[in-house]
């Protein structure tokens, strides 16, 4: 059985995370030393190397190291270190005994107001025909909800496109025909919107802060770098259209979830500017996402942007604390964890959950693993009034969790990102069960600099 | 443990007993859509 104990210095600190115990060390460079040693060698070893290491340090001596390797045996004892990986079968387990269906996200307008380049949905239509969903269909997609949700009270429900305010309508009545249902099935709907914002107005945002949980606002940051891609139909860029909209918007959210959401291309690897600048407007809720496009796409990541990628991150995270230190501080999606509070093991090694608990609806009511998959048609799942149909599709993706490709096994980081998304597995490797390296090695950089924030604050606690 | 300053973190180990409720938000809902990240989702299990 593995343990697995990951080390990395950052920002001036030493940080040992013991991964499968959740434990969180911020340590000096001796004990850094000391622990990476710790089960490869002999006492006597360990001892004589530290010391000769340290020589010109008069605070390590024998006892010294002696001591040291007493505290480090007991946090395992306790297990906090080199606690061992007992999670494998669990992970199967539990997703084979159950069949709940929680989240939904609802394609409620398979057409866009906005030509997006780097569109994953191929602005809006999913390689498809252009279509809005109709209440009906939306009405028929809630119900199957809540027939599959079992006994889980919080369901999820996103309203996606394509641009969804292009559908207003149908989700204002599909938010009210939730509500009705709630206190009959002893269920709670939490909304999300994600919108482009060219269609804000004041019904959208008044409806919007009362209903929706959540809302996530597309933004790519700087002027520049938003209207470069981000273009209507007639090629205008959309920045100066949506900014002050997007303002009002927040204004006036009282506090309610929000996200500023961009997506950087090979055309900004320095998106921690368009973080910057976001966050001088007033926004504190922030996240930026690596594109998700064809390797030969002009704008696709290059293998020779990841170390400035990697730099950026880090840059960010230093930033970041600055910032909060001087009271102007902001999120980042990808920096928030909540360590003692934060999700328990069965949630961090049984996948995302696209494909079983959580699937994309197309305006025409056919059910997909997710948004990712949509318009694919032999990842088809069924319908909203049929159900699920290709358990053959399904399985595969009952299948996937943190134990289901032999490269996650010894990786430290897989009780965050449990086993990764597949959709991005599927378009790099062509299998639900690939790796997307490329996505591995961001996630693992932005894990790191998250969990040195945590040591950062504490530290200075 | 002067060499040594251990962070506060939930246990998972322990989360075997009491967890699974399934109750916390699905990773995928919240802003990504293109990733799957489940450290940052806060756990609502009452029962815990």
């Amino acid at each position: 059985m593995n343990k697995l104990v990951h080390q990395y210095k950052l920002n001036g600190y030493n940080i040992v995370l013991d991964t499968c115990s959740g434990s969180v060390h911020a340590v000096d460079e001796v004990a850094y030393d000391i622990i990476e040693l710790y089960e490869k060698s002999e006492k006597e070893t360990i001892v004589r190397t530290v010391l000769t290491k340290y020589a010109d340090r008069s605070d390590v001596t024998e006892e010294e190291i002696l001591l040291c390797l007493e505290d480090i045996q007991a946090l395992a004892d306790q297990g906090r270190l080199f606690t061992k990986d007992e999670y494998e079968n669990l992970a199967m387990d539990f997703k084979n005994n159950s069949s709940v269906v929680k989240a939904l996200c609802l394609h409620v307008a398979h057409t866009c107001n906005l030509n997006c380049s780097y569109c994953f949905a191929s602005q809006g239509k999913y390689q498809g025909e252009r279509a809005l969903m109709t209440f009906e269909v939306g009405k028929q997609a809630l119900d199957y909800l809540i027939a599959h949700s079992g006994s889980r009270v919080n369901l999820e429900v996103d309203f996606f496109g394509g641009e969804p305010l292009m559908d207003w309508e149908v989700v204002k009545k599909l938010v009210a025909y939730a509500r009705e249902q709630e206190p009959i099935h002893n269920k709670n709907f939490r909304f999300t919107l994600t919108t482009n914002g060219m269609l804000i107005d004041d019904d959208v945002i008044d409806f919007a802060n009362k209903e929706m949980h959540n809302v996530v606002l597309s933004l790519d940051g700087r002027k520049e770098i938003h209207d470069h891609l981000r273009k209507t139909i007639t090629g205008q860029g959309s920045y100066d259209t949506i900014l002050p909209k997007f303002k009002r918007f927040v204004e006036k959210r009282g506090g309610k979830d929000y996200y500023m959401r961009g997506t950087f291309t090979h055309n900004n690897v320095d998106f921690t500017n368009d973080l910057f600048h976001m966050a001088d407007m007033g926004f504190t809720e922030l996240s930026m996402e690596p594109v998700v496009c064809d390797p030969s796409d002009p704008y696709a990541l290059t293998e020779e942007d990841l170390p400035k990628l990697f730099e950026q991150y880090e840059i960010l995270a230093k930033e970041m604390l600055r910032r909060k230190k001087a009271g102007n501080g902001f999120e980042f999606y990808h920096y928030i964890l909540d360590l003692e509070n934060g999700p328990c093991v069965y949630k961090r090694i049984t996948g995302c959950g696209s494909g079983t608990e959580y699937m994309a609806v197309t305006p025409w009511g056919e059910l997909f693993p997710c948004h990712q998959f949509v318009g694919d048609s032999k990842y088809s799942l069924g319908n909203v009034w049929d159900g699920v149909k290709n358990t053959g599709i399904q399985d595969e993706f009952r299948h996937c969790n943190a134990y289901a490709r032999e490269e996650c096994r010894d990786c430290w980081a897989k009780m965050y990102c449990s086993g990764g998304c597949a959709a991005n597995a599927y378009h790099a490797t062509g299998s639900v069960r690939g790796v997307y390296e490329y996505g591995c090695k961001l996630f693992k950089k932005r894990i790191e600099c998250a969990i040195m924030m945590k040591v950062a604050e504490n530290c200075e606690e | 443990m002067e060499r040594i300053k251990t962070i506060k973190t939930r246990d998972l180990k322990k989360s075997v007993a009491f967890g699974g409720c399934g109750e916390c938000q699905t990773s995928c809902q919240s802003a990504c859509k293109t990733s799957c990240g489940v450290a940052n989702q806060p756990c609502e299990n009452k029962q815990k």
